[in-house]
């Protein structure tokens, strides 16, 4: 008995192990072969930079060669202002939803939910020419508007479902007190959403970040270029300068990482214990 | 502090009719229940005088003021929710000053109404902890705290103890009861307990299939329920029922004739002959060995000894259970046959349609 569950959790955890191992894996490489002497890099990928082959010449270059900087910036400012509309008109349009019964809400919740299932890279076109008439042409504003409108159907989504969840008496309570509507949804629903909100800001975050289409069509000068599409540059035809493109690669990984771990914090359920038996 | 009227009230989701002709008045100060089984629409009745379901017909009043048409907050209630609905994110002091906020209440007498409220509830040592490190006892008087800092006119509860384990339960009734007292406050509670209906209430309002069947002073209900509803509802264990028939009419009595009972001999007032009838008796005025005209018997099946007495579960000639208090030491053995019988007074006959007829009274 005692044998066969140890067998059984052995088994998970090789599964387990083997996935991570997978997963991290290629990003394990790109940070080691980034401290690597371009030599090293191609010699020997697999082994881990010593003394002989340390290198910084790769972050070196990346500094001298590009406008890192300035694409880190604007990498930031696309993905922090874009997760927060989303997030703000997100929760916004999933409390409506969920809580009003209006004339056509069921039709405009399956109008929301469509950009779930249609990508819109498909409308790739139709956005650039829309940006060009607006003017919008190489502005972070034109991503930033993208990448709302591609992130708002999934959080819809998540944070409808969360709502459903936090109980009906509490807004009920808060309707006897008195409470506003307004805020009734930013300080007593909006707190108890703090889970599904770090969710939905890690599921938003990591695409925005990670996007190489709609900077590549809708930027066009290094002051909008953001990290991902900076990168390329270094990616020749003929030639690749892999010392930089791992350094760049390797700082692009952080921002992601340090917004990750501070958002799992948020990730703890149970915050609702308490409001009901 | 404010009366409180309902006329006419109707409530229907679609083809749907929850609530039905609902008409009650309620004098202030007083202390109404509302009790029934669920789904009889009660909840639905409370949740419209808060103002957290619309009306679908007639009118609510509160204080001579028609609210209708006014937010829960603008009717001066204040609800009391089964759930306790606590804020989970707000320590308890906030949690009762929260809601005094967007009503223009100073802070300076939010404090005094908060310090006032929690000496009245014994809060005081709680007011910094948050619900999740508070009892089910604790949370609920945070949320009836959080009702009194308002300072309704009208405090509404909704099954307000049915979370609560049984002790706790008593004592948080004995702890609403004082509350009344003190407050001298409207009272509307909802409920399924008849024990905390009896217990608390000035009047009871007795609902079932979304109508009033009785309302009433809990012993009024108890000795002259209306109809077979209310007879069947009010009193644990339930009353004892026999289906029977008036044979003849003799002058000044009638002879009743049934399954499950001797004939018997009524004052023959309010009843015809050939008319159908349901008797009535509480299993707590049935007596081995006792007096009156009313007689059955059976073979004991089941003894239930609870200590302060015993019910003994009878079956009867026409194969259904009769129930009967049995009190003292002396229990009847099991398959043991035995006679019992109520008087006169402790007999409640009902018409075919349900409805009480006073034997006593004539027509």
């Amino acid at each position: 008995m005692l044998l066969e569950q140890r067998a059984r959790s052995l088994a998970v955890h090789a599964v387990l192990v083997a996935y991570s191992a997978l997963a991290l894996g290629p990003i394990l490489l790109v940070v080691m072969n980034s401290f690597k002497a371009r030599n090293a890099i191609f010699d020997s990928p697999l082994s881990p930079p010593d003394s002989s082959t340390f290198s910084l010449i790769g972050y070196a270059k990346v500094f001298r060669a590009s406008h890192i900087v300035v694409y880190f910036e604007n990498s930031l400012i696309v993905t922090m202002v874009s997760m927060g509309l989303v997030l703000l008109f997100g929760a916004m349009a999933a409390w409506a939803l969920s809580e009003y019964r209006f004339r056509g809400s069921t039709a405009l919740g399956l109008f929301l939910s469509i950009g779930i299932m249609v990508p819109i890279r498909l409308g790739s076109v139709a956005i650039l020419n829309m940006m060009r008439t607006l003017g919008l042409n190489d502005t972070l504003t034109a991503l930033i508007l993208v990448y709302i409108a591609q992130g708002l159907p999934m959080a819809i989504f998540i944070l409808s479902e969360f709502i459903q969840q936090i109980p009906m008496d509490l807004r009920d309570a808060a309707r006897c007190d008195g409470v506003p509507e307004t805020r009734i949804f930013f300080e007593v629903i909006a707190p108890l959403l703090r889970p599904a909100i770090a969710t939905v800001a890690v599921f938003t975050i990591v695409p925005i970040w990670n996007d190489l289409w709609f900077p590549l069509i809708l930027t066009s000068s290094d002051s909008t270029h953001t990290i991902t599409l900076g990168v390329q540059q270094f990616l020749g035809q003929y030639i690749t300068d892999w010392n930089s493109v791992l350094a760049a690669l390797s700082m692009a990984i952080l921002p992601v990482v340090v917004i990750y771990v501070i958002f799992s914090r948020q990730l703890i359920a149970g915050l609702t214990s308490g409001a009901v038996k | 502090m404010s009366n409180l009227r309902v006329e006419h009230l109707g409530k229907s989701y679609g083809s749907a009719n929850v609530l039905s002709d609902i008409n009650l008045s309620v004098d202030n100060g007083e202390f109404i229940v509302l009790v029934g089984p669920s789904g009889c629409g009660k909840s639905t009745l409370l949740r419209m005088i808060a103002g957290l379901d619309g009306v679908t017909t007639g009118d609510i009043y509160i204080g001579d003021r028609l609210v209708n048409g006014l937010a829960p907050a603008e009717r001066r209630i204040a609800m009391v929710f089964q759930s306790y609905a606590l804020y989970p994110h707000m320590d308890v002091r906030k949690n009762m000053t929260f809601g005094l906020k967007f009503t223009g209440v100073a802070p300076a007498e939010r404090q005094r109404r908060v310090d006032e409220a929690a000496r009245m509830l014994r809060l005081e040592p709680l007011l910094g902890r948050y619900p999740r490190d508070l009892s089910g006892g604790q949370r609920q008087r945070v949320a009836i705290g959080r009702a009194i800092v308002r300072e309704p006119d009208v405090f509404l509860f909704d099954e307000p103890l049915s979370n609560l384990d049984a002790a706790l339960r008593v004592s948080t009734r004995v702890e609403i009861a004082r509350l009344h007292r003190l407050l001298g406050a409207t009272m509307v509670y909802v409920t399924h307990d008849q024990t905390e209906a009896m217990t608390l209430a000035d009047r009871i309002v007795v609902m079932s299939e979304g109508r009033i069947e009785q309302i009433g002073k809990a012993l009024d209900l108890y000795y002259g329920p209306a109809n077979l509803f209310v007879a069947g509802f009010i009193g644990s264990p339930a009353m004892n029922f026999f289906l029977g028939a008036v044979e003849t009419v003799d002058g000044a009595t009638a002879r009743i004739v049934g399954a499950g009972f001797e004939p018997l001999a009524l004052p023959a007032d309010a009843l015809d002959r050939g008319a159908k009838v349901t008797i009535g008796v509480r299993p707590e005025h049935l007596r081995i060995a006792g007096q009156g005209p009313f007689a059955t018997s059976g073979a004991v099946e089941l003894v239930e000894r609870l200590g302060v007495s015993s019910f003994a579960h009878v079956r009867r000639a026409d194969d259904k259970t009769l129930v009967v208090e049995v009190r003292g030491r002396e229990t009847p053995e099991v398959t043991q046959n035995v006679t019992f019988r109520a008087p006169l007074q402790d007999i409640h006959v009902f018409d075919a349609s349900g409805q009480r007829i006073d034997i006593s009274k004539g027509r």
